[in-house]
Order: structure tokens, then C-alpha cells, then sequence
């Protein structure tokens, strides 16, 4: 191999396998037997059927979607985090529930990182989600709303909650007393404009909003003080029933009834009607399919409360009572009757017709709980780590070990990409969440492929490291909630999602793979003394193709928006933030590339270049919403606008490292020629 | 000397200037859109020649920068020159000059955009039929008498003749307009009974139940200017009579938002009769003729006529999200003897006689039957003769850049293989 690196050459190779394979191979083997175990093991429910219930559909935030995802993106909303532990420490490290702990006094704290052995019991999020609307009484002892901020916290006087690295959680009952005192504020807050809030106003919005969910959740399956829902559905019929045959009875008889005697004869009845209405009020999912829905579509499911209010006696839809008996069983603890009723409601909806509505449900709950990204982003960690031990000046079976992990991380990626598309109908990009995902697989494909020309761990390290960092991305982004939300008129457009989104993105993805490998080469040559010139070649030529992609992509994916925009406003350019962010990028790739070509920077000036690349793109992708105005803007964000200056500033820092003088980069301490190669074919207007 | 000049328009220093000053430009126009609005942003930074200042964050900063078409041209002819003489027809460079001549494509089509593209925009209520639409921008003062029953004869005086004051007159109308009082900027008040009101601008037409204010004329995105003109209208006979005549009075979009408006505040019932009052037609009478005038969007007449038959606003279920929205029409060319419909909808535009419609805005759906409205939309028309230029240097460009990338990476992949 005429590319192998000094690393390589000292590396003793292939003979000296030994622990070192078996070290190797288990790595890998640890990681597909725990993807495989996510995907083909299934835990049984050992009373209430949860896990069926978690794939039962609804229609919330417009969209078909299972119980376990509304109980998903409900915790992030409330929680921030999708499990509710049930045990932790209390004082003088005892362990045990909090009931208990609650009584002896004290902090109460969740596990700890080094509690290796305790494994707290733990609510998953449907199990969660079943006790609000099925068992509110219960679920309102449960430590979720998070609440961090220490004046809200005095605000609302609250003491005793349950902490974990800092942030607080309690129980709604903390919190329920002091409503009012929340009300004023959310009041005061709700008059000023976004970008005018302080870090507490956010924070009584943002409890303000948990709130309102868990109330529309509670209210979702029935009136939340709905002791046996089951029965009282039952006496309602009832009240309605006989109300109607007194009136004909009466009108029979000849009598005329007044208005008071028709308010007399409808009391029992309004008395339970006026809760529905209530319940109707509430902007809740909507979770009773109507009979014959199939025809119409997920258009036909409606709130429980509006289905109560609109079925009247005998024509009380068979769903609305068979929920009704959910709940009453889920309350009255009674798991043989709840999964029995489970069961029928199930059949119920495929003999409805609302076969999609199910298979939409488990698919979708199945793709929940493979975490696809979450496991790829621990494969890369790995992945990265092991690139680093064999630059390190370790052996090369780190490197391939590191790039068969790399590949299995991939198609885990791939698969969670690919599942989702499937599960919306859509290309990948639909939001800024996705894009996100979409930024990291496109380093990743890219990475691949120049580690497959140059098998020295930089494609490796650079996939790793974009792939890693655009998931977490996600990760945060995911924090707003439901990440598959249905699409605004003017973006309902596949093809153009198709072409000029997908494309787009993959020259943000090609310009941070570009920055990160101008990365490696700073770091590398400055800190260490492994950039050898062949090295740093290598890393020049690869820097430059990428750059070209990158010009190519960013280029044709924004005149496709522009292409777009004609199409549905009647401009090709705006000037808007967005499109002005996508033509800086083009600019400046085009930049580099002239620079380039006229010989006005080197190698280490296409490096520099590079990584204020990184700037400019994540100033494209982020900083452009930020500013708040636009048809593209996305709200102001300011915990990402901080994590956006952090990384624009260590860009920055790296800059400023890349261009001291040579004399300080350990990889060229007393090397006589500095690595500054012709520009890539010599002559003056060159340019192939 | 001649020749040296000519050579610095063809050199690589020159794009990369030019190229470093459009980041920068692009960067701050970006930026001051928070604070100046996207229009007057657009107006000051890149549809001139020259910036001198800045506004970053809230401050404003003085910093001399070439402007957007200085900067356009430049490159344009930087990218020409060194074109024409770098031009060689060989299969290296075939993807270079490609590219080349496709961003020369691109960048002459956004400067003809710029020079000819109109943007108006047609609002019709269901049932409507119309054959003009109007600027959102720009005013007339539009007087018409009728010719017959079915026809009326319109002299259409443009804004900036009535901003300039003074008398006008015309060979069609038999009286002169005298221009009192014009402002950019305006709104009304309603003069309600039983308040302290100051006497009426004039004792005529809208006025005797709307005041009329003046406002600072704005550069928000949000907002526009709505002129208002005090006239007298007067015959060599004498006098006719003072009118105010406002573009709040003449125009759909406004009385539509001011019913919904002065419906939240007063009910429906109110807003309906206050409505009626402020769209109230005005006119003069002379020799046997009446002559109707008022200050309105300025009209772009089409031989052909647009009837809204349905609009259609749909959300998602349990959410207010747009789903889609669209216009059913009908197309009516007496000229050609076309009578067709047709449906428009976002990101499906009408391209028909030299203009596209798309759909643009709408008041249907929930909304418009809760508070008593016909089903409206409102279509933005476009002319722009270049519109095609973009798809083709896209075309062009991509087609370039990928060959020359192929060239490279043939190169580079069999030298790898060979080595």
C-alpha cells in the first residue's frame, strides 16, 4: 500500500492477532447481540397488557400515531426525560420507593452514576401514560414535572422533590395548591414578546405548557374525577333513556312540558354532561374512532368528550364504551378484564375498518422502542475511540475493528432513517430534527467512502465524530416533541422535499466533513507528531474533493429552492434568511475553490478555510433562525443559540491554533520544508 | 494600459474579492433584516449600488460596502471577460466553461427579473369574477362614468401624480382635481355619534363618518403604506365639493381586514354597517353624468377574466395546521373563446397568458364561516419573462460541475488503482 501511514509501518500488522482479535472481535459481537436483542426480544407484560396498549393508534397533533409516542413526546414535554423512576435515595443513603423514603424526611436523589448494583424500578412511558388518563389519583403522586429554575421553585414554594444532577422533579400534587400564583405570572409573561424573555419567564411557560398536557392527557380516556368510567357510562345511558320515555310518556298523556319541566326531567343527565363538556373544552388527542372511521380516514376519530356529547342514548358508539371499560378495569386494578378489553376494542378497530390506523400504531411503537439513533450514536463513540488508540501508534486491527463498527453503526443509522421515512411517506428531511439525522448519515456515507481509498482512520474519525455530534443535535431538537408533526401546506410537497431539502443537506453534511477533516489536520499536526507529509497530503486532496461536493451540492440545492419558491410564490429569490444562509454557503465554497486555483492559499490555507466552513454552515443551518424572521425561521431558541457560539468560538480557536507558525506544529518541528504543495496542477489559471 | 485594465477585469483576484464582499454582504443584509424588515433590507443592500451603513443587532454601524447590483455586475463582467478569453474547447475544461456559463445564465435572468419581473395580486370572493388585478404597493386615483349599461370609461390618475399635488387636469374629465392634502400613510377613525368629535375633514361622503390621520410611512414587512388625499373637485362652473378619498375606502383586502377587525371589538352587526361606511362609493354629478372616483390599488387589466367558484382551506384533524389550500376557477378568454376551469394550490401555480398565479392567500374554511365572510382567496400574479432562466442555468451549471468532478475523480480513483 503506497498510502500506508508511518503509524502503519511501525504497527507490527497482522501477525501478533492473538488477545488483541478476541478483544476486537468481541466488541463487535457485544454491540450486534445487543442490537439484535432490540430487535427480536420482546418482554411479556406480567398484568397489564401495557406493551399492546402502547401500540394502540390515536390522531394527536394531527397525525395517526400510537399510545407510546404520545407517551413519549408528553414526558420529554412534562419530564424532559422518557422513563419515571419509582425508587431512589433518601436519607442517610437508604434506598428504597419514595412513599417510603418520603416519610423519613430528607433529599430525595435518583440513581446515582456509580450505583452499579441498584436498579430502580422504573415507569416506561406508556405505563405512565396509562395511570394519568386511566388513574390520575395515582399519577398525580408521580415526581414529573420538571421545574429548574430556583426562583420558580421558591415562587411556587415547593420543597421536596426529587433531584438528579440538578434538575428537580415533583409531583403534581407539590404543585396544585399554588396554581394561581403560576396563573399571574403566566399571565405577565404571555404579554411580552419572545426574544424579550428572561430565563424564568421561559420556565413558567414551559411549566405552563407541561401543565395544560397533563391536564389534556388526564382528560383524555375520561372526566378526570371519573371514579368507575365503565358504570358511569352505563348510568348516563340510562339517565338519557329515561328522561326521553317520562317526556313521551308525558307528552302521550297529552301534558305540555314547559321549559322547566324539561330541565327538571334532563338534571340527572346535564349533571354528567356538563363534566363531558368540560372534557370536551380541552384541546385533548383524540382517541374514539366512530363507527365505520374506515371510510373516512383518520378525519373520523374524534375527543372523548365531543363523542360522549354527541352520542346520545342506544347509539353510543361500541369504542367509546370499550375504552370506557379500559379504564374502569386499569382503576378497579383489574388486569384479566383490562386486556380482555384490550383485546375486543382491538378487534373492534380492524372489524371498523381501521387496519392502516393499527399497522401505523405498531410499526410506529416498534420504531420507538428500537432507539435506532440513540444505539448508533453509542457505536460510534466506540468507534471513534478505537481510531484514536490506533493512531495512538497502537495496532492496525483498532482501525479495522473501528471500521467494521462503524458500518454496523451505519446501518443501524440507515434503518432508523429508512423506518421513518417509511412510517411519514416522506424523504428524509422534514424538519429540522431530521436534518440533523440526515447531516450525520451523509458525513457517515462519505466518511466511509474516503476511509475505503485511504484506510487511515481519518474517514473513520470524521464520520464518527459528525455522525456523533449531529445525533446529539437531534437529540436536543427531539426535546420539542413530536418530531414527526404533519407538514404546512406549502412544504406538503414531496418532490421538492425529495430534491432540494435531501440535496441541501447533504452539502451542509459535505461542508462540516470538509471542516471536520481540516479539523484532524490542525489537531494532529500541532498537538502530535503524526502528521506526516503523506499524511497531511492526503488529508489536502481529501479536503479539496470534498470542498468540490460540497460546492456542487450547497450550489444546485439552493437554485433548486429557488426553483421551489417560483413554483409556489412566484419569486425565485427572496433574500430571505434561510436562502441568504445557503448562498453564503455556495459563496463561500466557491471561495475556497478560487483561492485555491489562483495559488492564494496552500495547504494549510485550504485547511484553515475549511473549518470557517464549519461556521458558516452551522451559521446556515441554526444561526439563520435564530434571527426570527422568515418563512423558514423556526422560533428563537437560546439554549441552542449559547451551544451555537460555543462551537462558532472553538471553530474560531482552532483557526487561530491552524495558523501558528509552523515552528510550533510538533509534527514539523525541525522538518526544513514546510508541507506547502503546488496548487493542485501547477500552472496559473489551472483549474482541472 | 488599455490592455491592463481589460487583463485585471479577467483575474482570478478579482472573483475572489468579488466573492469575499458578497459573503459579507449577504451576511449583513441577513443580519439587519431583523431590524429593517426583509423589504428594506433587500431595498438598501442588494438592490444598490452602494451601502455606507450598517445595521448589526440593533446599532447602526457606518461601513462603505459595494451593494448588490455592483457587486452582480462586477462579477458579470468578470466572469464574461475571462470567459471570452480563456475560452478553450477542450474536454478538461468543458465542465470549467460549462459552470461559467451557466452562472453568467443565472446572473443575467435575476438582473432581468429585477428589470421586468410585476408582482400584483388578485382577491375574489367566491362567486366573483375579475379581469385586472392590483399592485399591493401602488395606488391610482381611478374616475369612472359609464359608457353604456354593460361598460364604463376609467381615467386613471397614478399616485405619484397625486403625491405631487397641485391641479390636474385631463382632456376626458370635464373637471379638475385640486390636491388639498395627500398622505403616504394613513388610517381612519371612526367618527362615532355621541363623542366629542372634531368637525369632519368635509361634509361629504366618507368623511362624514371617518376621520382620516396621518402616519409615518413604514418599512415593515408587515405593514404598508395606505395613502389618503383630500380633493376638491372643481368644474369651470365652480366648485363641486371637497372629498377625502382613502385607500382603507377602495380596496377589499383592507375592508375585509377592518370588518374583522371592528367585528372582535363591536360585534358583527356593528362592523357590518361601520364597513358599509367606509367602502361607500363617491361620485359627482355633472351635465347629466356621473362621475364615480376613488383612490385605489393600481389595476393591471387582462383580456381575460378569473371567477373564484370554491375555495378550500383545510387543517389537519384537531389541529389548526394548514393541510391545503386551494382555488377552484374559471378561466374566461372571450378573445379565444376559452371557458375552462382550473384548480390552483400551493406549489401548483396557473401559468396562463404570459402571467402565473399562485395561490397566495385565503379567508375560507372554519374561520371565515365563524365570522360570517364569503370564502375568499387571493392570488399573487406574477409576470416575469425570465422565469425559465433558473431552471435552465441550473441545468447548466450542475451539468458542468459534475463533469469536471467526474474528470477528477476518474483521474483520481485510476491512479489510486494503478499505484
Amino acid at each position: 500500500m503506497s498510502n500506508s501511514s508511518p503509524i502503519e509501518a511501525k504497527s507490527p500488522g497482522s501477525q501478533s492477532r492473538g488477545w488483541r482479535a478476541v478483544v476486537a472481535w468481541s466488541i463487535i459481537i457485544l454491540f450486534v447481540v445487543e442490537l439484535a436483542s432490540a430487535l427480536f426480544v420482546k418482554r411479556a407484560d406480567k398484568t397489564f397488557a401495557v406493551s399492546e396498549f402502547a401500540r394502540l393508534p390515536l390522531v394527536f397533533n394531527g397525525r395517526v400515531q400510537p399510545m407510546d409516542s404520545l407517551a413519549r413526546n408528553s414526558l420529554i414535554q412534562i419530564r424532559g426525560i422518557t422513563e419515571v423512576p419509582l425508587e431512589g435515595n433518601g436519607a442517610g443513603g437508604a434506598w428504597g420507593s419514595w412513599e417510603e423514603l418520603r416519610t423519613k424526611g430528607g433529599e430525595l436523589t435518583e440513581r446515582k452514576w456509580h450505583q452499579f448494583s441498584k436498579r430502580p424500578k422504573k415507569l416506561k412511558p406508556t405505563e405512565w401514560l396509562l395511570e394519568v388518563m386511566g388513574n390520575p389519583e395515582q399519577a398525580d403522586d408521580r415526581y414529573v414535572f420538571v421545574i429548574n429554575h430556583p426562583d420558580l421553585r421558591s415562587l411556587l414554594k415547593l420543597e421536596g422533590g426529587v433531584e438528579k444532577s440538578g434538575l428537580h422533579f415533583y409531583r403534581f400534587n407539590d404543585i396544585k395548591d399554588r396554581t394561581d400564583v403560576l396563573r399571574t405570572e403566566v399571565q405577565r409573561v404571555a404579554k411580552l414578546d419572545a426574544t424579550q424573555r428572561t430565563p424564568f419567564d421561559r420556565s413558567v411557560v414551559q411549566l405552563d405548557g407541561a401543565f395544560g398536557l397533563y391536564f389534556r392527557l388526564k382528560n383524555t380516556m375520561q372526566p378526570q374525577d371519573s371514579k368507575d368510567f365503565r358504570k358511569e357510562l352505563d348510568d348516563y345511558l340510562a339517565a338519557v333513556k329515561s328522561a326521553r320515555t317520562t317526556a313521551q310518556e308525558r307528552q302521550s298523556r297529552g301534558e305540555k312540558l314547559d321549559r322547566e319541566a324539561i330541565d327538571e326531567l334532563l338534571a340527572p343527565v346535564q349533571k354528567l354532561a356538563s363534566r363531558y363538556e368540560v372534557m370536551a373544552r380541552m384541546d385533548t388527542p383524540l382517541i374514539v374512532p366512530l363507527p365505520h372511521a374506515g371510510d373516512k380516514g383518520h378525519e373520523a376519530w374524534h375527543r372523548m368528550g365531543d363523542a360522549l356529547l354527541e352520542a346520545t342514548g342506544e347509539t353510543m358508539p361500541e369504542s367509546v364504551k370499550l375504552i370506557a371499560g379500559m379504564a374502569s378495569a386499569y382503576q378497579a386494578g383489574d388486569a384479566p378484564k383490562f386486556n380482555q378489553t384490550l383485546v375486543s376494542y382491538k378487534t373492534l378497530l380492524v372489524s371498523e375498518g381501521l387496519t392502516t390506523e393499527v399497522t401505523k400504531g405498531q410499526r410506529e411503537s416498534f420504531f420507538n422502542q428500537l432507539l435506532a439513533f440513540k444505539r448508533s450514536m453509542y457505536v460510534y463513540i466506540v468507534a471513534f475511540l478505537l481510531v484514536l488508540l490506533y493512531w495512538a501508534g497502537l495496532n492496525d486491527i483498532w482501525r479495522v475493528t473501528a471500521s467494521r463498527l462503524l458500518i454496523i453503526g451505519f446501518v443501524v443509522h440507515t434503518v432508523g432513517l429508512v423506518f421513518r421515512m417509511w412510517l411519514e411517506g416522506r424523504p428524509p428531511v422534514t424538519n429540522l430534527y431530521s436534518s440533523a439525522i440526515f447531516i450525520g448519515w451523509g458525513a457517515v456515507v462519505l466518511g466511509l467512502v474516503l476511509e475505503k481509498f485511504y484506510k487511515d482512520g481519518i474517514g473513520i474519525a470524521v464520520a464518527t465524530c459528525v455522525g456523533f455530534l449531529s445525533l446529539i443535535v437531534a437529540h436536543n431538537l427531539a426535546q420539542g416533541g413530536d418530531t414527526m408533526e404533519m407538514m404546512r401546506a406549502v412544504l406538503d410537497t414531496n418532490f421538492w422535499l425529495a430534491t432540494h431539502v435531501v440535496v441541501i443537506t447533504l452539502g451542509y453534511a459535505s461542508t462540516f466533513v470538509a471542516g471536520f477533516l481540516a479539523l484532524v489536520y490542525i489537531l494532529r499536526g500541532v498537538f502530535t507528531k503524526t502528521l506526516s507529509s503523506a499524511t497531511a497530503k492526503g488529508l489536502a486532496r481529501m479536503v479539496y474533493a470534498i470542498v468540490c461536493f460540497s460546492t456542487l451540492f450547497s450550489f444546485v440545492g439552493t437554485v433548486l429552492g429557488g426553483i421551489w419558491a417560483d413554483q409556489s410564490w412566484g419569486r425565485f429569490w427572496g433574500w430571505d434568511p434561510k436562502e441568504n444562509g445557503a448562498l453564503i454557503i455556495v459563496l463561500w465554497n466557491a471561495l475556497i475553490l478560487h483561492l485555491r486555483w489562483g495559488g492564494i492559499i496552500r495547504e494549510r490555507g485550504l485547511m484553515t478555510c475549511a473549518i470557517a466552513g464549519n461556521i458558516v454552515t452551522s451559521w446556515s443551518w441554526f444561526g439563520v433562525n435564530m434571527l426570527g424572521i422568515g418563512l423558514h425561521s423556526y422560533g428563537f431558541m437560546d439554549a441552542a443559540f449559547m451551544w451555537l457560539m460555543i462551537f462558532v468560538g472553538s471553530q474560531l480557536l482552532l483557526i487561530a491554533i491552524g495558523s501558528l507558525p509552523l515552528s510550533l506544529w510538533r509534527s514539523f518541528r525541525g522538518t526544513k520544508a514546510p508541507p506547502n504543495s503546488p496548487p493542485p496542477t501547477g500552472g496559473k489559471p489551472a483549474v482541472a | 494600459m488599455l490592455h491592463r485594465i481589460l487583463n485585471s477585469f479577467t483575474s482570478l483576484r478579482l472573483t475572489v474579492v468579488l466573492l469575499a464582499f458578497g459573503i459579507i454582504l449577504v451576511f449583513v443584509g441577513t443580519v439587519a433584516q431583523a431590524d429593517e424588515g426583509l423589504y428594506q433590507a433587500q431595498e438598501r443592500y442588494f438592490k444598490h449600488w452602494w451601502v455606507w451603513s450598517v445595521t448589526m443587532f440593533g446599532y447602526k454601524i457606518p461601513m462603505p460596502l459595494p451593494g448588490g447590483y455592483l457587486i452582480g455586475t462586477l462579477l458579470l463582467i468578470n466572469l464574461t471577460a475571462s470567459h471570452i478569453k480563456r475560452f478553450q474547447f477542450t474536454t478538461k475544461k468543458i465542465g470549467i466553461q460549462l459552470t461559467h456559463a451557466g452562472i453568467i445564465l443565472l446572473l443575467v435572468g435575476q438582473l432581468t427579473t429585477d428589470l421586468f419581473s410585476r408582482e400584483t395580486q388578485l382577491r375574489f370572493a367566491e362567486g366573483e369574477g375579475k379581469f385586472w388585478s392590483e399592485s399591493s404597493m401602488d395606488y391610482e386615483l381611478a374616475v369612472a362614468t359609464d359608457v353604456d349599461s354593460t361598460s364604463e370609461k376609467v381615467v386613471a390618475i397614478p399616485q405619484s401624480v397625486v403625491a405631487d399635488g397641485g391641479e390636474i387636469k385631463h382632456p376626458e374629465l370635464p373637471f379638475t382635481v385640486r390636491v388639498k392634502e395627500y398622505w403616504r400613510n394613513s388610517e381612519p377613525v371612526f367618527r362615532a355619534p355621541m363623542q366629542q368629535n372634531a368637525p369632519p375633514i368635509t361634509t361629504n361622503g366618507v368623511a362624514t363618518s371617518f376621520d382620516f390621520r396621518q402616519l409615518p410611512v413604514t418599512h415593515k414587512m408587515e405593514d404598508k403604506n395606505v395613502p389618503t388625499a383630500v380633493l376638491e373637485l372643481s368644474s369651470p362652473g365652480g366648485s363641486l365639493g371637497t372629498w377625502v378619498v382613502s385607500g382603507w375606502s377602495a380596496d377589499e383586502t383592507m375592508l375585509s381586514g377592518a370588518r374583522a377587525s371592528y367585528s372582535r371589538q363591536m360585534g358583527r352587526e356593528m362592523a357590518e354597517s361601520m364597513v358599509a361606511r367606509l367602502g361607500v362609493k363617491q361620485s359627482v354629478e355633472l351635465a347629466g353624468k356621473k362621475y364615480s372616483f376613488a383612490l385605489r390599488p393600481l389595476r393591471a387589466y387582462k383580456p381575460f377574466s378569473l371567477t373564484l367558484l370554491k375555495a378550500t382551506h383545510s387543517v389537519y384533524p384537531g389541529t389548526d395546521i394548514p393541510k391545503d389550500f386551494r382555488s377552484r376557477v374559471r378561466i374566461n378568454h372571450p378573445a379565444k373563446g376559452e371557458d375552462r376551469e382550473v384548480e390552483i394550490y400551493m406549489n401548483s401555480p396557473l401559468r396562463y397568458g404570459g402571467l402565473t398565479f399562485y395561490q397566495y392567500q385565503m379567508a375560507a374554511g372554519e374561520m371565515a364561516a365563524q365570522s360570517g365572510e364569503t370564502p375568499s382567496s387571493t392570488l399573487q400574479v406574477v409576470r416575469n419573462p425570465s422565469w425559465l432562466t433558473p431552471y435552465a442555468g441550473c441545468i447548466v451549471v450542475a451539468a458542468g460541475m459534475i463533469v469536471q468532478f467526474m474528470i477528477h475523480l476518474v483521474g483520481f480513483v485510476s491512479r489510486r488503482k494503478a499505484a
